[in-house]
C-alpha cells in the first residue's frame, strides 16, 4: 500500500518534541506488525477526505482509537506507550468502491476493561467516527481473542440449554409478535397470546415499544399474558413462552419488572438494544441469575448497520451481544420486509451459532474467530414472513432460529389459532421432508400444497399469501463475490 | 386432546416407514437414538423411562425400529418418544425427539389457580391421568402395567 514508506520516527527527542506531527509516523502505522493471538482485531472502512493519505487516515483513526491526541504529549514517556498504540497494519483499498479502504488495525488486549462492553466500544467507536479527516467511517468487523472472550459471561441460556428447558428439538421454534402492537388493553392483549400459543406456537412476544403505556399498564400486560401462556400449556401439554418486554428507563424499572415476570412463571423476559450495552449485561446477569432466557429486540440498529460506508455492521453487533449475553436476537429474515442480503445474514448466523468461524469474505467475515465455547445466541427471523416462505426460511436459516409470523399468524382469515396451526403444520411438514432427504427447496411448495389437503387452515394460509415477496435490493451486501476454486 | 410435544406432533401420526426415515436420518448425522416411554406427560416431566439405553452401536434402522416396536408391544397405551442424542462438542444434547406411540384416549390437564395477593396467580397445569398410580393411567383394565422388560 502506497505509504508504507513513511519512516516511523518511535523513539528520542524528535518523536516527542512539541508540536504537530502525522499519525503514521507517530507509530500508528506498523505495515511489519504481526498481530498477537491475544490482540483484539477490528476492520474499519475508511472514506478519507479529498487529499488525505488512506494510511494516515487509518493511523488516525488507531490513534484515535486508542491511546493518541492530535499533538504530541510528552507524557506518552511516562508510559509503556509502544504497547498500548494501536497498530494499523494493513489497508486495502475496497474492491469495485473507490475512495474506500479497509484498514486493518490491531489493539494490545491490556487497553481493554474485562468483561466490559462499554469500555471496548468507548474505544473501538468512542471518537473516531466524528474525526474530521475522514468522509465515512465503518467498523465492519472484529476479532476477539479467547483471552477476552474468557471474561465475558455470554448468552444466560444458549440454544441447547434454552432447547432442553422446552423441551422441543429438531425444528425452528415459532412465534408471533402480538398485533396491534400499540393500544390493545390488558385483556385483549392475553386473548392474542392465548390464540397464538395454543393454536400451536411455542413463543409469543410483545414488540419492542410496548412498555406501560396509557393503554396498558405493564402489570396488567404481564398478568393477561402469563393466563394465555398457562391456559395454551395445559391445552398443549407443551411449555409455552411469551417474552415479557422489560424494557424501561432506568434499571430499577427493569429490574422491577424482570422480577415480575420471574414471580408468575415466566421462562423468558425481553429487552430492548436501544437499553445500551451496559444494561444489557446487568439483563445478561439478571437472566443467568434467575434461570430466565432472555430476548432481544435489535430496536434502533438500523440507524448505524444498514448503509455500508458509514455505522457498524450488523455482524460486529452480532459478536457484541454473544460477549454481552443475551439468548435471541432479531438477526434477518433474508425473504422478509426488513433488510437482509442472504450472504450477510449468513455471516450474522455463522457469528451468534457457531463455535468457531473461518475467515469468509463473501459472508463479511474477515478474520477467523473461535468463540471459546461462549453460549450460542439463537437469532430470530422476524418481519413480513409466512407459511408459504417454509422451504426458504429453512433453507436459509437452518433449525436453530426462531421463525416469527405476527401478520403470518394473527391477519389469517380463519382466525389467529389458525394461523398458527397453519405455520406450525407447515414448519413440521418441511422438517419431516428435509429429514427423508428431499430437495425441499425445489420440492417446498409441492409439500407444502400436500399439507394444505389435510389441513384447511394451511390451505388457507396459501391461498391468501402465496404472491406476497419483497424483492427489494439490499443496501447492505458483499463487497467480494465467491469464486470458484479451481480443482 | 392431542399433546403436541415432539418435532411432529402436528402431522398425522407417523407411519413406521415414516419413522424407519427419521431414523436413518438421525443415525446419518452422527446420532444415537432410544426409546422412552411415560405414562405422565406434563410438560415438564423431563424423565421418561428409559427403554434401555442410548443404542450409541446400533447403526441399522431396522434394529431401532426392532426395539420401537418391543417398547410398543410392552407399552401399547403410553406415550412413546425416539429421541437422537447428539455427542458433538458445543451440542451434546438431544437434536430430534418425537412421540411414535400416544394412549387411545388423552385426557389432558387441568390448569389449577391459586390466587394470590395483588392480582397474582400461581399456576400449576395437573395431568387428569396422573391422578391415578402409574401403570394404570390410560386403560380400565391396567394394561401396560403388567409388561415386564
Amino acid at each position: 500500500m502506497a505509504g508504507a514508506g513513511k519512516g516511523t520516527i518511535k523513539e528520542g527527542k524528535e518523536r516527542y518534541k512539541a508540536g504537530v506531527i502525522p499519525y503514521a509516523k507517530m507509530g500508528y502505522w506498523e505495515p511489519d506488525y504481526v498481530p498477537k493471538d491475544t490482540d483484539i482485531l477490528a476492520l474499519f472502512r475508511i472514506s478519507p477526505q479529498e487529499g488525505v493519505d488512506p494510511v494516515e487516515a487509518s493511523a488516525a483513526v488507531a490513534g484515535e482509537s486508542s491511546t493518541a491526541t492530535w499533538t504530541v504529549v510528552w507524557t506518552d514517556r511516562l508510559t509503556a506507550c509502544d504497547l498500548y498504540r494501536a497498530k494499523a497494519y494493513r489497508v486495502d483499498p475496497v474492491p469495485g468502491s473507490p475512495g474506500q479502504y479497509f484498514a486493518y488495525i490491531a489493539y494490545d488486549l491490556d487497553l481493554f476493561e474485562e468483561g466490559s462492553i462499554a469500555n471496548m466500544t468507548a474505544s473501538i467507536i468512542g471518537n473516531v467516527f466524528g474525526f474530521k479527516a475522514i468522509k465515512a467511517l465503518r467498523l465492519e468487523d472484529m476479532r476477539l481473542p479467547v483471552a477476552y472472550l474468557k471474561t465475558f459471561q455470554g448468552p444466560p441460556t444458549g440454544i441447547v440449554v434454552e432447547r432442553e428447558r422446552l423441551d422441543k428439538y429438531g425444528r425452528p421454534l415459532l412465534g408471533a409478535t402480538i398485533k396491534p402492537k400499540l393500544g390493545l388493553s390488558g385483556k385483549n392483549y392475553g386473548r392474542v397470546v392465548y390464540e397464538g400459543l395454543k393454536g400451536g406456537l411455542d413463543f409469543t412476544k410483545d414488540d419492542e415499544n410496548i412498555n406501560s403505556q396509557a393503554f396498558m399498564h405493564w402489570r396488567d400486560r404481564f398478568l393477561f399474558s402469563m393466563e394465555g401462556v398457562n391456559r395454551a400449556s395445559a391445552a398443549s401439554g407443551e411449555v409455552k413462552g411469551h417474552y415479557l418486554n422489560v424494557t424501561a428507563a432506568t434499571m430499577e424499572d427493569m429490574y422491577e419488572r424482570a422480577e415480575f415476570a420471574n414471580e408468575l412463571g415466566s421462562v423468558i423476559v425481553m429487552i430492548d438494544l436501544v437499553i445500551g450495552y451496559t444494561a444489557i449485561q446487568s439483563m445478561s446477569k439478571w437472566a443467568r441469575k434467575n434461570n430466565m432466557i432472555l430476548h432481544l429486540h435489535r430496536a434502533g440498529h438500523g440507524t448505524y448497520t444498514r448503509q455500508k460506508n458509514h455505522g457498524i455492521s450488523f455482524r460486529v453487533i452480532s459478536k457484541w451481544m454473544r460477549m454481552a449475553g443475551v439468548d435471541h436476537i432479531h438477526s434477518g429474515t433474508v425473504v422478509g420486509k426488513l433488510e437482509g442480503d442472504p450472504l450477510m445474514i449468513k455471516g450474522y448466523y455463522d457469528t451468534l451459532r457457531e463455535p468457531r468461524t473461518p475467515i469468509s469474505l463473501e459472508n463479511g467475515l474477515f478474520f477467523e474467530q473461535d468463540w471459546a465455547s461462549l453460549r450460542k445466541v439463537l437469532p430470530v427471523a422476524s418481519g413480513g414472513i409466512h407459511a408459504g416462505q417454509m422451504h426458504q426460511l429453512l433453507h436459509y436459516l437452518g433449525e436453530d432460529v426462531v421463525l416469527q409470523f405476527g401478520g403470518g399468524t394473527i391477519g389469517h382469515p380463519q382466525g389467529i389459532q389458525a394461523g398458527a396451526i397453519a405455520n406450525r403444520v407447515a414448519l413440521e411438514a418441511m422438517i419431516l421432508a428435509r429429514n427423508e432427504g428431499r430437495d425441499y427447496m425445489r420440492d417446498g411448495l409441492e409439500i407444502l400444497e400436500k399439507a394444505a389437503k389435510w389441513c384447511s387452515p394451511l390451505r388457507a394460509a396459501l391461498d391468501i399469501w402465496k404472491d406476497i415477496t419483497f424483492d427489494y435490493q439490499s443496501t447492505d451486501t458483499a463487497d467480494f463475490v465467491p469464486t470458484p476454486t479451481p480443482s | 386432546m392431542r399433546i403436541t410435544q415432539g418435532t411432529f406432533s402436528f402431522l398425522p401420526d407417523l407411519t413406521d416407514e415414516q419413522i424407519a426415515k427419521q431414523v436413518a436420518y438421525a443415525l446419518s448425522r452422527g446420532c444415537a437414538l432410544n426409546v422412552e416411554f411415560t405414562d405422565d406427560p406434563h410438560p415438564r416431566n423431563t424423565y421418561w423411562e428409559m427403554w434401555g439405553m442410548p443404542m450409541f452401536d446400533l447403526k441399522d434402522p431396522a434394529a431401532i425400529m426392532y426395539e420401537v416396536n418391543a417398547c410398543r408391544k410392552a407399552y401399547p397405551n403410553h406415550y412413546i418418544k425416539v429421541n437422537a442424542f447428539d455427542s458433538t462438542r458445543g451440542w451434546e444434547t438431544v437434536r430430534l425427539s418425537f412421540i411414535v406411540n400416544r394412549p387411545k384416549h388423552e385426557p389432558g390437564f387441568r390448569l389449577a389457580r391459586q390466587e394470590a395477593e395483588g392480582r397474582n396467580i400461581r399456576y400449576t397445569v395437573h395431568s387428569y391421568a396422573t391422578d391415578k398410580p402409574e401403570g394404570e393411567r390410560y386403560s380400565a383394565d391396567g394394561a401396560g402395567s403388567a409388561a415386564k422388560r
